[in-house]
Formats: structure tokens, sequence, C-alpha cells
């Protein structure tokens, strides 16, 4: 291990964090240390333990064994105050804004004393607006949230934590919700934020990005510390290695190849004409047609009617294998037992059900299918579905949508899979599992729509890409057409490709 | 101080709850019996002998039983659903209202239809009023997002009032001598007792294949997958293609029928016509017997059995000794805390840092 500036004094210091979950370890033993003015990227899988820790830096959990220092001085264990008063703030992945208050509102909630009768707004409003200029922050302190794009809530949230004098920033994914280029501004103003004197701790899944802003890495893996040292001179594949353990084959392009000129379904919505689909994002223009053996991406940030497509497409294409977007609240009935979620979308057909009776059997045999097809790990039948992980969640869903009960006729292959942000969350051999199941229905004939705010996924699996942007959908064109840039470009409504 | 979900639950911590609940009930129970000043041992083993003490003990906790397995069926429907259904009570006697309308006004009126169909007219015009009263309330939970606790509960007193007025209007008995009671069910309806000398009836019969049907609707039938989808997840429900709306409307039909139908089987297993004090809180205490069963409809059986046994003993010993019979109540209800404490604690483990 070497430190990235060899005179930097420590401003944190975790020592021998152990922290365990019934048979579970969570955290083993980590040890790690910030230096003023550094950024540490903090890498691993989902549930290697990660957020285990940084709620045991917060407070909200306690360690079962270790300690913490903050500037040399043990930080007492389970207290968020203690944490918020020695200078860490943390900006969450999902924010914590009340939306019907002012940006000023949400930054005083909880800074100011219950008994006050009169609250100091100038003087407040005067010290968020130079936190915010002094840190590179333009916002108007006076909008309401519910006004401000995803992008400006961020930057509320951590001058949140700036106000409250966070002098140890953690990010938690901070670019999951911005494009290219709105991440790519952030990267510059976290070097400015060191320079005025902040210690970062970055937390990604992505390597790039974590190559690309830190000095220094930890990766966490099962609840060990694997790695810490330099960003100097390591490369992705070193980066990924660590996380899972063992080597991993790049991920390479397959393009598919269109089987016929005919397309399986064409799609077109216009608010003017269209009842719209009750969903939460609004849809403004959408024409697309999807071809059988072909991939067609759409890229955007959440947010922007990618659900409402989604859904549009469920209503208007009976058929359609639907792999949705939240696989815990849409996906699975975590109640019920994993054969009843298995045949759930197939209950009353005839293969399952008889005049309202449910054959228990085969559709129990179906369930067993699905399970051993798609190595779905940890649980039988009768397992309640919330028991599983989130990979094996995924694993099943794809099944259920991919897999026809046995007594339809082969030619029931899905003919239209829909699959919205099919990877997000999963560990990186599940990722793989789960592209390699759409490319293998896309080259069985079947035409994708996937849709997903991860960049690499979509030129990894795309043959055609569209953009999303503010209820528009692009044309859809061929993957060549398409650069990262002119992709961030078109999410941020920025150049719409209409040549 | 706070709750961390358990990852497995060993079965020595099934057994400690259990315990743990049952020493909560009686350890507090007593303190009131002392309280009263009676004979701790005495006052529990008069409790049990009323309660189960002899074939008439029995035949008394089992009639009382009857409406409460109906009432605690349709409550343990309902919730399933998350359907709050707090209106059993109006339920019930909305059925009850309604057989004696099917079963009672004929004598004057003279149509002249077989008793065994008129019976089942009976047990269907019981079960359609307790459907038609639950109706409402669930299409403007599903339509407009109205609280069905609240409509549910207000309409308790609505039906009340309303079979108040029916008895001191067209449904009284003119032989009342003034008191506000319906006319009499004919007697070809009343139904057969099960043990000579007894009030226990038949009804039982009913309540339980009322309880066995609705056990196999709710595991063997798509209604029954589709009751427990849309309660326990309705947005992903929704996504495999169930129809939420139609499903909270079909649940609220059975839960009101099958109240409305435990009216109708008080009446004609027990007082033969309606009077405004019939039932002393079946609808609420069904409430209570549902969660005890943890909304199993067999266990809603056990559970009535058990609650019914309470309510019967605590009256027999409250008159051999001077402990007030709302001792009972207060078991019922401590029973009820502790089990869903203990049923907590099985799940979600303290912690005291």
């Amino acid at each position: 291990m070497q430190p990235a500036a060899p005179d930097s004094d420590v401003v944190l210091s975790l020592q021998g964090i152990t922290k365990r979950f019934g048979a579970l370890t969570a955290n083993d033993a980590i040890s790690l240390d910030l230096a003023q003015g550094q950024i540490l990227g903090l890498l691993g899988e989902n549930g290697a333990g990660k957020s285990t820790l940084m709620s045991i830096l917060f407070g909200h959990y306690t360690a079962d064994d270790g300690q913490i220092l903050v500037h040399g001085q043990a930080l007492p264990p389970g207290n968020p105050g203690a944490a918020l008063a020695a200078g860490i703030g943390m900006v969450h992945q999902h924010f914590a804004l009340a939306d019907n208050l002012s940006v000023l509102d949400n930054i005083l909630l909880g800074t100011e004393s219950l008994w006050r009768l009169n609250s100091q707004r100038t003087q407040a409003r005067a010290k968020a607006r130079a936190v915010a200029q002094r840190f590179g922050l333009s916002i108007d302190t006076e909008r309401k949230i519910s006004e401000l794009t995803v992008g400006e809530r961020q930057r509320v949230e951590i001058i949140k934590a700036l106000y409250r004098g966070a002098r140890i920033l953690i990010l938690d994914e901070p670019t999951s919700v911005l494009t290219p280029q709105e991440s790519e501004h952030l990267f510059e103003t976290l070097l400015h934020w060191v320079r005025e004197g902040l210690s970062i701790i970055f937390i990604s899944h992505k390597l790039g990005e974590v190559l690309r802003v830190c000095d220094r890495v930890a990766v966490l893996r099962h609840g060990k510390l694997v790695a810490d040292q330099s960003t100097q001179g390591i490369t992705q594949g070193q980066l990924a290695q660590w996380m899972v353990g063992h080597e991993l084959k790049a991920p390479s392009r397959r393009p598919g190849q269109r089987q016929s000129s005919e397309p399986v379904c064409r799609v077109s919505f216009d608010p003017a004409v269209d009842p719209h689909p009750e969903s939460r994002d609004r849809l403004h223009h959408v024409n697309l047609s999807l071809y059988p053996g072909e991939i067609v991406a759409v890229a955007g940030v959440s947010g922007n009617g990618q659900t409402a497509l989604c859904d549009l497409l469920f209503k208007r294409f009976a058929g359609a294998a639907r792999i949705p977007e939240d696989r815990q609240s849409t996906g699975l009935i975590g109640d019920l037992p994993v054969w009843e979620n298995v045949a759930a979308e197939r209950l009353k057909t005839s293969v399952f059900s008889y005049l309202g009776w449910v054959k228990q059997t085969a559709a129990q045999k179906y369930a067993q299918d699905v399970i051993a097809r798609f190595d779905v790990r940890g649980a039988n039948l009768d397992t309640p579905a919330r028991n599983l992980s989130g990979g094996n969640m995924q694993k099943l869903i794809l099944g259920r949508a991919l897999t026809a009960p046995a007594g339809v006729s082969d030619t029931d292959r899905p003919t239209l899979i829909v699959a919205q942000q099919p990877t997000w969350g999963l560990d990186i051999g599940a990722v793989a599992f789960v592209h390699d199941q759409l490319i293998a229905a896309r080259d069985a004939g079947a035409a994708v729509l996937l849709v997903s705010d991860d960049l690499d996924e979509v030129m990894t699996l795309g043959d055609q890409i569209a953009v999303m942007h503010a209820g528009v959908l692009s044309e859809a064109r061929s993957v060549s057409h398409w650069t990262r840039e002119s992709i961030g470009l078109a999410m941020a409504g920025i150049a719409e490709p209409t040549a | 101080m706070r709750l961390e979900q358990r990852t497995q639950t060993h079965w020595t911590i099934w057994l400690f709850a259990a315990a743990g609940a049952l020493a909560v009930v009686f350890g507090a129970s007593t303190l009131l019996v002392l309280w009263a000043g009676a004979p701790v041992g005495q006052t529990y083993g008069l409790l049990l002998k009323g309660a189960f003490g002899s074939v008439f003990a029995w035949s008394e906790t089992l009639t009382r039983a009857i409406p409460l397995i109906f009432t605690g069926l349709a409550a343990a429907v309902a919730f399933r659903a998350r359907l709050f259904n707090i209106g059993a009570e109006g339920q019930l006697y909305a059925g009850a209202i309604a057989a004696v309308a099917v079963g009672g006004l004929h004598g004057g009126t003279g149509f002249d239809i077989a008793p065994m169909l008129l019976f089942v007219l009976m047990l269907v015009a019981a079960a359609l009023a307790g459907a038609l009263v639950l109706l409402g309330p669930a299409l403007l939970k599903t339509r407009l997002g109205v609280d069905e606790v609240v409509t549910t509960l207000l309409l308790n007193f609505i039906v009340l009032l309303a079979v108040s007025a029916l008895l001191d209007g067209p449904m009284k008995d003119p032989l009342s001598m003034g008191w506000p009671q319906s006319v009499t069910l004919m007697g070809e309806l009343e139904l057969g007792k099960l043990i000579a000398q007894t009030r226990l009836h038949s009804g039982l019969i009913w309540a339980i294949a009322c309880a066995v049907a609705i056990w196999i609707i709710m595991k063997y039938t798509t209604l029954g997958f589709d009751i427990r989808a849309v309660g326990a997840n309705p947005q992903a429900a929704s996504f495999v293609g169930i129809g939420t709306t139609r499903t909270m409307v079909l649940v609220a039909l059975l839960s009101g029928a099958l109240a409305g139908l435990g009216g109708a089987v008080e009446v004609a297993g027990r007082t033969s016509y309606v009077t405004l004090d019939m039932s002393p809180g079946y609808g609420y205490a069904g409430i209570v017997i549902a969660m005890l069963a943890g909304l199993n409809p067999l266990g809603v059986i056990a559970a009535s059995v058990l609650v019914a046994g309470v309510l019967v003993g605590a009256d027999s010993m409250s008159r051999a000794v001077g402990v007030p019979t709302y001792l009972s109540d207060v078991m019922v209800a401590l029973a009820l805390l502790a089990v869903l404490v203990a049923s907590a604690l099985t799940q979600y483990r303290l912690r005291w840092r």
C-alpha cells in the first residue's frame, strides 16, 4: 500500500471495522485511511459491503468491532449527529429533498433549533450563496425543488452537506443520474473542491470513472478489503479482477442480424391523438419499429419517458416478454412463493388452470424448469421470492419471460422482448448472464427493446440506438452512427439527431 | 433501541414467542384478578370450567363461536387483500334483517314456496345484503381512493340505524308489545339442534364448511392467488395481468357475504328474530379473531372457539366470584397485542444500542 501524497495527513481513519448480520460478515476488519485533499474511490459489487461501511461511518449501524477516527478523534458509535458534527457529509444516490419546498428551505431543514421562533433566513441565504459560490455550484436558492433537473437536485444535496460544514464528502454513485457531459463537469468540480480543502470518498461501480477522478482506490469484495492503493498505473481489468475475484473477458459486441424487413411491431405515439398511458413520466413523440433479430437500445437519463414508453408497448402488444424496471416492487410479489411468481403471468391460461382451479403440479414443474434452466440459486419452489438476492430475482423474471411452458408449441417463443434496466444493481457475473440471455433470444429471432441509462450497456448490446429526452424518442440509428459524445448530447436534449 | 430483521428464525424463537405471549396475557390478567380481590386459582378454574368443563359449557362456547367464525372469515378474506373491512358488524345486521325479510314477512304476505327453496333464498338474500353493504366502500376505495377503514366503520352506524327504523316500522313484530323486535322467522326455516336440550345448532356445520371452502379458495384457485397477490403487492399483481379493481370488488362481495351469512345463521339458529342487541360486537371481535388466526381460514375456527370460550367462561366465572366479565375483554385484547408483538419478534430482533 502506498499513500498517494507522502506528506498528506490523515483526516479519516477506519480501523478494523467489523460488522456481522447473523452468519453473514458484511464488513470484515476493514481498515482504511483518507488523507487531506484526497479523492478515494470505493469500489465493490452490490453486496460487497460498501453501504454497510458507510452506514457505520454515519452511525446508522454500530460496528461489532473497530473504531473510527476523524482528525485523530474517536467518533462515538451509533450517533448520526456526531458524524455530522465531525464534518462528514454524504450525498446519497437517492435524494432526500422535499419537492414542495424551496432550495433554501431544504438546505435549512434540520439545521435550526425547533425552539427558535424566527428563522434567520437572510443570513442563511447569504451563507448558502457563499458556500455555493466558493465551491462553484451555481443555484437559485429561491426555486422549488420540483422545478429543478436531476443534476440541479444533486447540487442542492451537495450544498446541503457543505452548508453544514462538511470537510469530508461522501458521494454515493453520483453519476448514475447524470449525462456523460454532466458527469464530466462534476469530475472537474471535484478537483476544485479538493483545492478548497475537501477530502472525498467517491463510491461507484463504474471502473473508468474511478480511474479518471480518484487518487486512490479501495476495493471491497465479500466484506473484505482486497485492494487499497494509488490509481497510478492500474488498469480497468485489474480493478474488475479485484472486484469479482477472477479474470473477466472484456465484453465484446456481438452484432445481430435483422432477420426480416417486416417489423415485429411498430409503435408510434402522438399526444394529440393517442390516450396517454398511466405513467409517472410523460411521452411526447415516439416513432419506433422493432425488427426480428435486432436489439434497439434506448439511451437516456432515467425519468425522461422510458417508463411510459415501456408501458405503451406492454399495453399495445400483449404477447411481449417483459422485464420491468423495478424487480422488487413490480417484477415479483415478494411474499408469495417462487413457483407462484414464476407461473403468475400465465396462471389463467389452460396450461396452468382449469375453470379457476390452479394446476399446481404443472405450475410447479414449469417453475422447477425455469429455476434449473436459468440457474436461480438459493431457492426452492416454496421460498418467498423476497428471500432471493437481486441477481437471482432477475434471473427468475428473465426465465419467466423467456421460457414458454411445456405444452405450448415451440414457436411460442417470445417475438418481442421489452427489457427495462435489466442489469441495474446486479453484480458483474449476473450482468453477463442477462446479456447472454438477451442476445440468445435475439439470435433466435426475437425483437428486443432495451432501455438503459448505462451507456456502456447501450453501446455493447444495441444494434440500433435511439435516445430518449423529455418524452421524445429520437430516430433509431445503427450503432456505427453514434459516438459516446453524440449520445451524451442527445441525452441532454442539446442536439436532436434529425438528419 | 431499534429493530433489525432476522435473516432466519430458529424454532426455539417461535417457542419463546408463544410462551412469552401466554405469560404476558396471564400475568396481566392475574394482576387484575388480584386487584378485584378474588382467588386467582379459583377464578381461572371457574373460567376454564365455564368454557370447556362440561357438555353444556362446550355447547355454549360453540354456539357463541358460530357468528364469530363468520365475521372472522369476513375479516380474514378482506385483510388478505388489504381491504380493511371494519364493517362486519353492519354487514351481519344487514344479513340478519334480509333473512327475516325473506323468511318471516312471507308468512303474512302469502306467497307459497317450499321451505327448502325458501331456506336457500333466505341465505342468498342475507349474503347479498352483506355483500352490497361492503360494495359501496370497495368501489369508493378503488375508484376514488377513499379510505375503507373510515367508510366501513361509519357504515356500521348507518346500517344499525336503518335496522332500527325497520324494527320500529315495516318489520316490527305486532306481538312484541312495543319492543323494537322484528317479526319471527317461519318455524320450518330454523336450524336444527346439534345436541338436544342445548342451544348448539347446525349453524356450526355451516360455519366450518364456509371456513374450509374459503381455505380451499385461497390455496387452490386463481381467485385465491389474485387475492393474495393484490394484498401482497398490487403493483406487481397488476403487472402480471391481475385486475386489481376486479379483485378488490370480488373480495368485498365475498367478505360482506360471509358476514351477512353470519347474521342469517344467527337468526335461523338462535334468536329467530332481529333485535338491536343481537350482536354484542361480533363484527369487531371478528377482526381480532382474524388477526389471532394469522388470516388463516382454518385458524379462524380455532381462534373463534378460543375467544368464545373466554367470553362464555368469564360469564359463568363472574357469577361465582366477584370479578367483572370485562376481564374477558381485557384477556382477548391482551392476547391480540401479545400475538402481534410475538410474531413481530419472530421476524425482527431487538437491539438495545
